[in-house]
């Protein structure tokens, strides 16, 4: 299966409401970060939470965001990174 | 206080277990009582499922992966290269779901979280620590994470980065430690010892070798 992004890619997560289940958290919509790791195809899990299929499966990609960009009061260091699971259509190129 | 039966109530499944407090417990116990009663799953199987998740050692799965690791060069590349195949390869279960192992290095030390419930790779690691569950971990990992570290007695020097993990969806993962200074020639058991359940979540290092 093609990949839309590839590592080392700027890109932003989803900023948008989705009244369904699923696993982008609030903290990370709208914020933007690299793609480090492509990983195993999924399901999406806002169709698989209702039992419909979930297809096609979409890349996972784990996404770096830096942490003062995540937290603008920030008390760490500004090196401090995160990483999390985003399924590609959550995904905009920068 | 008397035992009294004039009243009619439910005896808990395991007395140990508070009753449900809230509807939403209380609705899992239904749906879980439902699904017996229709055959779904036997209350057999479930007590299995449930001893089986529970049974899992964390020394003898995770500490093992990290002691190899450790040890064996071609293991780690294997374990880089893909998770799952490189456990089964020494006869452990890696589970259902995708693992990845996250090396911390002397420039990088990785925690993990599940921000959004308690994703967790039990089949390695057992089941996960109540603070791990607790919302107070989950909220706060994140966002102070040098706070949280060294509220464990882990204090992380400023020249290395911080790298949180949020297991938010698909993918479980075990944090490779550092090899703890002083085992050089180790045997595999004995690097084991010094791997613990906190150090493969990131909220501490391995033990010390003067610990063993």
């Amino acid at each position: 299966m093609s990949a839309r992004f590839e590592v080392g890619q700027s890109v932003r997560i989803g900023d948008r409401t989705e009244p369904r289940h699923h696993r982008v958290p609030a903290y990370v919509k709208g914020r933007e970060g690299i793609v480090v790791c492509l990983c195993h195809p999924q399901g999406l899990p806002e169709e698989l939470a209702y039992r419909e299929l979930g297809e096609p499966k979409q890349t996972i990609y784990r996404v770096r965001v830096s942490q003062p960009h995540l937290w603008s009061s920030y008390q760490g260091e500004a090196h401090d990174n995160l990483e999390i699971e985003i399924h590609e259509s959550w995904l905009d190129p920068l | 206080m008397t035992h009294d039966h004039t009243t009619p109530h439910r005896h808990p499944n395991q007395p140990d277990h508070p009753e449900p407090s809230s509807s939403y417990e209380l609705l899992g116990v239904a749906l879980n009582e439902l699904l017996i009663e229709k055959g779904i799953y036997s209350a057999d199987e479930l007590r299995t499922q449930i001893e089986e998740i529970e049974s899992v050692n964390v020394d003898s799965h995770g500490a093992q992966i990290v002691a190899k690791a450790w040890l064996d060069e071609d293991f780690l590349t294997a374990l880089r290269a893909d998770a799952a195949d490189a456990i089964r390869s020494l006869g452990i279960d890696p589970g259902y779901t995708e693992i990845m192992a996250l090396e911390n290095t002397p420039e990088v030390h990785n925690v993990v979280v599940c921000t959004l419930c308690s994703c967790y790779p039990r089949w390695l690691l057992g089941r996960p620590p109540a603070w791990y569950k607790s919302k107070a971990y989950r909220a706060r990992v994140v966002r102070e994470p040098r706070a949280v570290l060294a509220e464990f007695g882990n204090d992380i020097a400023t020249d290395v980065q911080v790298r949180v993990h949020d297991s938010n969806a698909e993918l479980r993962y075990v944090v490779i430690p550092l090899r703890p200074k002083g085992t050089e020639g180790w045997t595999q058991a004995q690097l084991a010892r010094l791997v613990t359940r906190d150090s493969m979540i990131g909220v501490t290092q391995a033990k010390a070798a003067t610990a063993s």
